[in-house]
């Protein structure tokens, strides 16, 4: 007999079958069908795909941009976190819906932002151009689109971990004379080290898999500013879908590490509080 | 003391702001005075082209499409996760954040791939005369795709929190199961399943990568507003891409502060 606050046994079975199936069909399919692709002709596929020239000039390319930005945008982004919760000021609502807006854009909007500031007939490209600094289809683009898509990961995930906890420890190191940086290492470290990791891993997969807004800032042009989700294009529109799925397998194998990590993070967080 | 500590504060606040502005405010900016120097006159014209309209057509309709089906499915996976416990749970949890995490690029390729002629499902499909690849139904598969956990992560937490007395209450008062669903539980998610629709609907006008791939790209049939965008920059035609990244900030702007006032109502309630 059910309780009445449970549904019938033949719904519950059928509402989890359910749920198998949709994730199964949607999800799951389409990852192992990218893999079988990728490994379609066996090994040869991986040794030709990254044996090119191309193919490794791409991978550096993405490791070098996730390599700069990540750091960066963990150094800004826990200062904006602190900031944010301990420095009083108006506004504050505005400046947190702000940090939304790189998720709410478009990437391609991000991208064509930054032609507008950067490229040849941007705001800034004038200047940039009399001293032969080239932004827009050369690396330097690439970085900042990337640093756009991946700026507020860690300061959204700190923000809540910061706000309002160990404020008297704080207090107390303060009033026995421990100085900002004894603070920060000794007591908001330990709250936040699980949100910061986790934070950095979105960051570094986001950083590695951004698309659409480095496509439209790249020009695209092979072993010079192809990252590796855009040499998974290239490679497709040259209709070599093995090669293609090949790469993307590689940037496939990063999401389900970077899913992986979150997991682990997330039981380690729950077990501290 | 007190003022050493305001300066270290106000010195990482002002960096972490300046940062903010520069990456952020200033390429608003531009965008906002290239779209102010334009004519009224050519902006209409821009906006009422054929294939601008059918871009605005196209996009709009299939992340509504997408995100509708992802409301439908994601309600019930939700409540199955919050309320049932049975063997492989923790393995579907995992799994339905995949697309949060693979770069968009593989899931364009892997989508294309499954549903092509000789893919897994599109072998199985195109006999019976459903052609997905290369259609706006393969750009509809895509957005079902990357906007699949929006629902589900808003409202699984929202039924895990549910008073589960109420629905005691219901059903000593006589109510059935459904009943209680639909009058005390339902009522409840309302708010989170139209924040997760809205969020899964402003990630679907703005997805390029997982779409490019599968979608034929069309111009007036299967081009999505992102990739007219990129085919206006490809023809040096600044106007209509200015034109149309500004609508298309307007419309995320609108959808942002719609979920932020929504939740903002919400959490008066409670």
């Amino acid at each position: 007999m059910n309780s009445p606050t449970e549904e019938p046994t033949w719904l519950r079975r059928a509402l989890i079958a359910f749920a198998f199936i949709h994730v199964a069909l949607m999800i799951i399919l389409p990852f192992a069908s990218v893999i079988a692709q990728a490994c379609s002709d066996g090994i040869a596929t991986f040794t030709r795909t990254f044996g090119s020239r191309d193919t490794i000039h791409a991978i550096k390319l993405t490791l070098l941009i996730a390599l700069i930005a990540v750091p960066l945008n963990t150094l800004v982004g826990i200062a904006i976190a602190w900031g944010f919760t301990h420095v009083k000021i108006p506004g504050k609502r505005t400046l947190l819906a702000l940090l939304d807006l790189p998720f709410s854009i478009s990437p391609v909007v991000v991208g064509f932002l930054f032609i507008l500031l950067l490229g040849k007939h941007g705001l800034f490209g004038g200047w940039l151009e009399a001293r032969g600094i080239k932004v827009i289809f050369a690396f330097p683009g690439l970085l900042i689109a990337t640093l756009f898509v991946t700026m507020p990961y860690i300061a959204k995930e700190l923000i809540p971990l910061m706000d309002g906890r160990g404020r008297e420890e704080e207090e107390a190191a303060r009033l026995l004379g421990a100085g900002w940086w004894r603070i920060f290492w000794k007591i908001t470290f330990p709250e936040i080290k699980w949100g910061l990791l986790y934070g950095i891993i979105l960051c570094t997969a986001r950083s590695m898999g951004e698309f659409g807004a480095v496509a439209v800032v790249s020009g695209n042009i092979r072993g010079r500013t192809n990252t590796l989700p855009l040499h998974v294009e290239a490679l497709f529109q040259d209709g070599d879908l093995p090669a293609a799925s090949a790469a993307a397998s590689v940037l496939a194998i990063l999401g389900i590490v970077s899913l992986v990590a979150r997991t682990i993070t997330d039981i380690k967080a729950k077990a501290k509080n | 003391m007190k003022s050493a500590r305001l300066t270290t504060h106000g010195i990482l606040f002002g960096i972490g702001m300046t940062y903010v502005a520069l990456l952020i405010l200033l390429p608003l900016a531009v965008l906002t005075i290239r779209t102010a120097q334009l004519a009224p006159a050519d902006v209409w014209k821009i906006l009422t082209t054929s294939d601008t309209l059918a871009a605005f057509k196209v996009s709009f309709g299939q992340a509504f499409l997408a995100s509708v089906f992802n409301t439908a499915t994601g309600i019930p996976v939700a409540f199955v996760l919050a309320r049932y416990r049975f063997p492989g749970r923790k393995f579907l949890e995992l799994w339905i954040d995949l697309p949060f995490a693979l770069p968009t690029a593989v899931a364009g390729i892997a989508i294309c791939g499954l549903y092509s002629q000789s893919g897994w499902l599109g072998s199985w499909l195109e006999p019976l005369g459903i052609k997905v690849a290369y259609t706006t139904k393969g750009i509809f598969v895509a957005l079902v795709f990357v906007g699949l956990p929006f629902v589900i992560r808003t409202v699984q937490p929202i039924v895990e929190n549910l008073d589960i007395a109420e629905e005691e209450a219901a059903a000593c008062l006589g109510a059935s199961r459904f009943y209680t669903f639909r009058r005390v539980i339902f009522p409840a998610l309302t708010p989170a399943i139209v924040t997760g629709f809205s969020m899964a609907f402003a990630r679907g006008l703005g997805e390029y990568g997982s779409v490019i791939f599968i979608a034929g790209n069309i111009p007036g049939e299967s081009e999505i507003l992102p990739l007219r965008i990129v085919h206006a920059l490809e023809s040096y035609d600044y106007a209509t891409a200015t034109i149309l990244a500004t609508s298309m900030m307007i419309i995320s702007f609108v959808i942002l502060v719609a979920i932020n006032l929504l939740q903002k109502k919400h959490a008066l309630k409670h």
